[in-house]
């Protein structure tokens, strides 16, 4: 069972739809009994920063995510949540990432959305990927490169497309958007 | 790199799409979903739905149908027709729908925009704007094109973008069903005075069409209909094509 955590972003759907397609169950849930007993566990959303950690801390599960030991996936807003802060609402985020989020500047078009590759890949949640596949993105803050780094995107910068931590891990593109690429990228997190 | 977006778009009318497809590998050429999954195996970059369906009460079909196409489609999809409340996005949204696209309502109302972007993010808006050259300057029209307004097509598009818009789908009117090729100037001047995507409509016919709108405009993506369904284009045609033009496609 995989327990994808409910909060006030929307999205969640399209993560549950592309878990079963995979044919894996899951649950959507606040319930802190259910996470604890997933076996891993996705933080996904699209949304705003402030309002979410909002969300998150009035019910606990900002300590609640800090505790969590098995395999953990952020998606999009997810991993920007995973970093130190973010401009987005000038808001402090869990801190598992060295990093910090920032609006891009406007010197393309803002969102960055549609299909980008990687510049640097590296770790098991890459497994059988190319710098030259395509994921999708839809972003207008980006997280700054740092250790905790596990691929790159160029757009106006090179910017943190995925991030590891032990078990935390983060991508800044929707893997469950991404049609074959990011079934890949889904099945060697599940894999975990 | 960014690569350009190559985008279908389906008609749906009570929950069947309602133009002719002759892909040969589809048994049933009005099945939404069929038709849907073919253009993901063929590398389709998103999807459009617009529902055409004229009754109100009907449209209860195409949120079961959004439904259905978020459990079978992994690339992102727009679902568009008759939304004119941040209740109607809502209802989409939560269906699986990735982005909803107004027109007429936007037009009518614009601070829907702003509403729906506030409730959702600017990344599920888009703002659809038909448009047609009219004496001497590109102007906008609502309700599938049959009604005029004096809105001039560089000033609204910027009042979307303000509005907090996440895209804009432009369709010329004058090129729309030509095949004779997308209507570079308005396209060009819309994707330089915005800084959001703005998606090219109307006019393709071949692929050195998708070439010219890519090379001339800063329009991040093209949209068609027939020449997708009738496979006059098969779309891995046309990406290879356009990665031998050096447009950044994906493959």
């Amino acid at each position: 069972m995989i327990a994808i955590i409910k909060y006030n972003a929307g999205n969640i759907l399209s993560v549950q739809n592309a878990l079963s397609r995979l044919g894996y169950e899951s649950i959507i849930t606040d319930d802190e009994e259910k996470i604890d007993a997933a076996d891993k566990v996705i933080f996904p959303g699209v949304g705003e920063a402030s309002s979410a950690m909002k969300y998150l801390k009035d019910r606990k599960l900002d300590a609640k995510i800090l505790s969590i030991t098995k395999p953990f996936l952020g998606i999009c807003l997810g991993l920007q949540l995973m970093c130190k802060n973010t401009q987005e609402g000038d808001t402090d985020c869990l801190g598992i990432f060295d990093t910090t989020v920032k609006l891009f500047p406007p010197q393309e078009k803002v969102p960055h959305m549609g299909w980008n590759n990687f510049t640097k890949l590296s770790g098991d949640l890459f497994q059988g990927i190319d710098s030259d596949d395509d994921v999708y993105y839809v972003h207008s803050y980006y997280a700054e490169e740092c250790e905790n780094t596990i691929a790159t995107c160029e757009y106006i910068k090179t910017f943190s497309a995925g991030l590891q931590k032990n078990n935390f891990y983060a991508t800044q593109f929707h893997p469950e958007k991404s049609a074959g690429i990011g079934n890949q990228i889904l099945k060697n997190f599940l894999g975990l | 790199m960014l690569k350009r977006r190559i985008i279908p778009c389906l008609d749906i009318q009570n929950g069947r799409t309602v133009k002719g497809v002759n892909f040969v590998d589809i048994k049933d050429a009005g099945d939404p979903i069929e038709l849907a999954k073919n253009y993901v195996e063929q590398g389709a970059d998103e999807l459009v739905f617009l529902d055409i369906t004229a009754t109100v009460e009907k449209r209860k079909t195409m949120i079961e149908l959004v439904k259905q196409i978020a459990k079978e489609v992994n690339i992102p999809f727009t679902v568009g027709g008759g939304i004119s409340s941040v209740e109607d996005v809502s209802n989409l949204i939560k269906a699986g729908a990735d982005k909803v696209s107004i027109n007429s309502s936007a037009v009518k109302r614009p601070e829907l925009i702003k509403e729906i972007a506030q409730e959702f993010g600017s990344q599920c808006v888009v703002v659809a704007i038909d448009t047609k050259f009219v004496v001497d300057t590109w102007k906008v029209f609502v309700h599938g094109g049959r009604t005029s307004t004096d809105k001039k097509t560089i000033d609204w598009a910027k009042e979307i973008e303000q509005l907090g818009a996440g895209e804009i789908l432009l369709t010329s009117m004058n090129n729309d069903g030509t095949k004779n090729g997308f209507a570079i100037d308005i396209t060009k001047q819309v994707s330089e005075v915005v800084n959001i995507p703005v998606i090219a409509s109307g006019g393709a016919g071949i692929k050195e069409h998708f070439k010219e709108v890519f090379e001339q405009t800063d329009a991040t993506g093209g949209l068609a209909a027939s020449i997708f369904h009738f496979n006059e284009i098969p779309i891995p045609a046309l990406k290879n094509y356009l990665r031998t033009q050096e447009i950044p496609v994906r493959l």
